[in-house]
Formats: structure tokens, C-alpha cells, sequence
């Protein structure tokens, strides 16, 4: 123990470690050298602060439940037809590099030069405008550059922003993310299943132990469409619902595409009752239970 | 008892210096838009660290249900969209909060850029804060991706496709990015780690680092 401890202190230490006092103090901003009104933070300040807080979040959560977050379709990678569109806040750079001059053979100047020089600028800025000067009226280099920074840049947007526009009309294009919600409402409105259909997704059996299983195998119909009704000779059964009530299936049968294998199964000993309930086991057969 | 509590610990740890460090401060007037109006130009910062810490709780609800391969990935979004108990507005807020951030952040700019505020002895603090700017970008471009839907999938594709044309070192960042020679399976887990794990970790260092230079410094005087 080299250092000697205070007995009021309830930590020894062994050692210090402990980084020194300085002997000339950082100069702390003493805000009663500004005029006027200083008011503590907490809690006079954060007091009224809140409902600043509380202002953004109120119109931020009126945006988000008047405007969903838009999804359009699965990426398809083959999907040729596709216009990309960057978020807004990249559009500039998107339109800049549009243009000839920082396109084609001239590219590193639209990929890396300007933006280099704008960002890298930007970054500097307190080692190129070192004047002692704060009011922007008084930097008119500083400031105007800034300015003419902005309008370019507002510019870009807007322009990137039109030409996306007059592109999906001149295409006849309605956005996917539009599409898509405009075509789950149309579908809930029918009580048809509003999301994507997955490729290879395994449907499940509603309602497995069903005697309807066993009847379907008495009938004949498991030899088609296969054992676990995934399908074989014949199309999977699973998530028959979505389409076909048992009425519909029923018709299947009676008069539809299905006759002959339905005479069979009568054929077979199998009663109208049987048929009936296969039916209704079938029509409950949908992909997803909501 | 609460009070014994924090004695208890005070006489341990000494904690009261760091709580003062945060919370005793004054506030000068000229920054306080409850005398002047016009001072609302001074609330920005304080609003982009508020949606940051709204993206950060909505993100951590997201990845509870969000699956980062090719074949789910939309699928979960979709789901958490349509299906979840307030999906729609936690994916909403994070959305929107992505936009948000990045205006309440240019609007930070540029009043600490008119009102000269970035000058002697603050120019660290304005090379961290273009360093938050950046980082930002990055989450909005890594985030994009995410939802695996055509959109997020050509924009990214762009992206890289512009990342190739950097001389040098181009090919090497795009493959790097990509995790491959094309946007597929391995892009998206590198993305959704960079946009979880990397972007946010450095993104916190750099707010502490911005908020530790703002207390030591105070605030910038009037004009």
C-alpha cells in the first residue's frame, strides 16, 4: 500500500490507479456569462422539453397507422420488368450518376470524385472555415456553398423523383407495393387468403384424424393423389379449401372432372353419406387457419 | 428506503458525479424555445436521438419475428405485417423512423452549420457527428434490403453494382458486401448482421462519444 488513503474514504485501493485531479481544470462553460434566462435541465427544462417529445410522437404515430409501411412481391431475381428506385434519401446520388459526365467511361466521377469531395468537404468544414466568425451571413463563402450544396441536391431529388413517375406511367406500371395491397384487400373482401403463396410450402392437414382419411382410402382417391394427399398421378389435396367449398367438390364428383373415379368408389361400397363427409372434411382443408 | 438504497450504493461506487454529469446542467436561454420561438431550431438534435431510440425499440421487436434467409425473410415480414398483434405499426414506426431520423438529422446539420456552431474548439464533435451521418446512411441502405421483397432486392443490386465501379477497391468491397458474386442468400445474413450488430454498435460509441463532447463543451453561445 504506497499510497496513504484518507480514513473517511470506505475504498482502499491498492495502488492508484486513479487518474489524477487536474491541476489546470478544463474550463467548463459557465452559462452565467450568457445573458438572459438560464433555466437547470432537469427538471425545469425536461419538463417542457416532453412535450416536444411528445408533439413528434403523436404526428409520427398518426403517419404510421394512416400510411403502412409499403411491401411489394418476393424478390424475383428474374424478374426483368423491374425499375429500381433507391430510398428518397439516395435519389440525388441515384440521378447524378444518370447524367453523361459521371456516367459510362466518366463513372468514377459520379461514384467517387464529386461525392468524395462534397462529403469530405462536408466532414472538414471546421478545418476549411476556421474564421472566428459564426453568423452564416458573415461566411459567405461557407454559406453559399452550402446553399448552392442544398438546391443541387433538392434538385436531384425532385428530378430522380419525376423521371420514376413518368417512367411507371409510360410503362403502365402500379408500383407492387400498391398492387399488392390493393389486391389483399380485394381478396380479404372475398375471404380468400391475402398473403403470398409460398413456394414449396408444406400445406398441413386440418383435422388429421379424421375418419374421412380412411374413407378416401377405401374410395380409391389415395392412390392418385397420394397417402399423405400431397399428390401423385393426381394434384395435391392439401389446401383444397382456399378454393372449393364441399359443395364444390361435391360438383367435382358428381359432374365435374371426377365422375368416373366417383362411380368407382360407389362401385367399391362406398356410400353417398362416405362421399359427403369426405367432402366436407375437404372443404376444410385450408392453408392457413385464421 | 429507496434513499438507504442509494446511499448504500453511493458510499460503494461514488455514483453521484456520473448521474450530475448527465442531469445537472443549465440551459442557456437562447436555446430554449420557451422564450424564444425561434429556438425550435435548436430541438432537432434532441428529436433525431429520440426517433434513434424509438428504431432501436421497434428494430429489437422486429427481430422477434423477422427471419433472415432468401425463403422466409418476406414471408416473416408479411406475416408480422398482416398477422401480428401490432405488427403493422411497430414495422411502421420503424419505417417511417428510417426517413425521420435522416431529416431530423440534415435539419441538426444544418442549424449547427449556419449558426457556426461546428467552429473552434468543436470540431471534433462535428467530425463524429458527420461520422452518426454516415452510419445512419449505412442502416437506411442495409436496411433496405431486408424485407426481401423486388424492391429491396434491385436497389440493392444497383448499389452494388455502383460499389463496383470504385477503382481498386471496388470489386473487393462489393464481394466483400455481397459475400459472394451475386445478391442472394449470403447478402442478406451480411446485411441484416451489419444492420443489427456492426452499424448499431459503432452508431452507440459514436452517440456517446457526441454526447460526452457536447457536456464537457456546452453548448454554443448566441450569436
Amino acid at each position: 500500500m504506497s499510497h496513504g488513503h484518507s480514513p473517511k474514504e470506505k475504498v482502499i485501493y491498492v495502488g492508484d490507479s486513479r487518474v489524477k485531479k487536474r491541476v489546470n481544470p478544463l474550463l467548463q462553460p459557465d452559462y452565467s456569462a450568457f445573458p438572459g434566462k438560464s433555466e437547470a435541465f432537469i427538471p425545469n427544462f425536461l419538463l417542457k422539453e416532453w412535450m416536444v417529445g411528445c408533439v413528434a410522437l403523436v404526428a409520427f404515430l398518426v403517419l404510421t397507422i394512416s400510411e403502412p409501411a409499403p411491401l411489394g412481391y418476393p424478390a424475383d431475381p428474374n424478374n426483368t420488368g423491374f425499375i429500381p428506385i433507391p430510398d428518397w434519401y439516395f435519389l440525388f446520388l441515384y440521378q447524378f450518376l444518370k447524367y453523361p459526365y459521371a456516367s459510362g467511361s466518366y463513372v468514377v466521377f459520379g461514384t467517387v470524385l464529386i461525392p468524395g469531395i462534397a462529403f469530405g468537404a462536408l466532414m472538414l468544414a471546421p478545418f476549411l472555415d476556421t474564421g472566428k466568425e459564426r453568423r452564416f451571413y458573415r461566411r459567405p463563402i461557407a454559406s453559399s456553398m452550402m446553399i448552392v450544396s442544398l438546391i443541387a441536391v433538392v434538385f436531384l431529388t425532385k428530378t430522380a423523383w419525376n423521371e420514376y413517375q413518368h417512367e411507371l406511367k409510360e410503362l403502365n406500371i402500379i408500383p407492387e407495393h400498391i398492387e399488392r395491397e390493393e389486391k389483399a384487400r380485394e381478396a380479404a373482401m372475398e375471404g380468400k387468403p391475402t398473403g403470398q403463396p409460398k413456394p414449396n410450402q408444406e400445406i398441413a392437414l386440418v383435422d388429421k384424424d379424421d375418419p374421412a382419411m380412411e374413407l378416401m382410402k377405401k374410395a380409391g382417391c389415395l392412390s392418385c393423389h397420394g397417402t399423405d394427399l400431397k399428390g401423385g398421378v393426381g394434384p395435391s389435396l392439401r389446401g383444397l379449401g382456399d378454393s372449393l367449398s364441399q359443395d364444390d367438390i361435391l360438383k367435382v364428383l358428381h359432374e365435374g372432372p371426377m365422375k368416373a373415379q366417383y362411380e368407382q368408389a360407389l362401385a367399391a361400397g362406398v356410400t353417398e353419406d362416405e362421399i359427403t363427409s369426405i367432402a366436407a372434411w375437404l372443404a376444410k382443408q385450408k392453408s392457413s387457419t385464421e | 428506503m429507496f434513499k438507504t438504497v442509494y446511499n448504500w450504493i453511493d458510499e460503494r461506487l461514488d455514483i453521484t458525479p456520473m448521474w450530475r454529469d448527465v442531469a445537472d446542467h443549465e440551459v442557456p436561454e437562447h436555446v430554449n424555445p420557451a422564450h424564444h420561438f425561434s429556438a425550435f431550431v435548436y430541438c432537432f438534435g434532441g428529436l433525431t436521438f429520440f426517433i434513434t431510440v424509438i428504431q432501436i425499440l421497434s428494430g429489437m421487436f422486429l427481430t422477434m419475428y423477422y427471419v433472415p434467409d432468401i425463403i422466409n425473410a418476406y414471408y416473416s415480414v408479411e406475416y408480422l405485417q398482416t398477422k401480428v398483434a401490432f405488427g403493422q405499426i411497430v414495422r411502421g414506426m420503424h419505417h417511417w423512423g428510417a426517413s425521420l431520423v435522416i431529416v431530423m438529422m440534415f435539419l441538426h446539420t444544418l442549424r449547427v452549420f449556419f449558426t457556426g456552431s461546428y467552429k473552434a474548439p468543436r470540431e471534433m464533435n462535428w467530425v463524429v457527428g458527420m461520422l452518426i451521418f454516415f452510419i445512419m446512411l449505412g442502416l437506411g441502405f442495409t436496411g433496405y434490403l431486408l424485407p426481401w421483397d423486388n424492391k429491396a432486392y434491385f436497389a440493392t443490386k444497383v448499389g452494388m453494382e455502383i460499389a463496383d465501379t470504385v477503382p481498386y477497391i471496388g470489386p473487393y468491397v462489393k464481394e466483400l458486401l455481397q459475400g459472394g458474386e451475386i445478391v442472394g442468400a449470403q447478402t442478406l445474413t451480411r446485411f441484416f448482421a451489419i444492420h443489427v450488430f456492426f452499424l448499431p454498435a459503432a452508431l452507440l460509441a459514436m452517440l456517446g462519444a457526441h454526447f460526452i463532447m457536447i457536456r464537457r463543451q456546452g453548448i454554443s453561445g448566441p450569436l
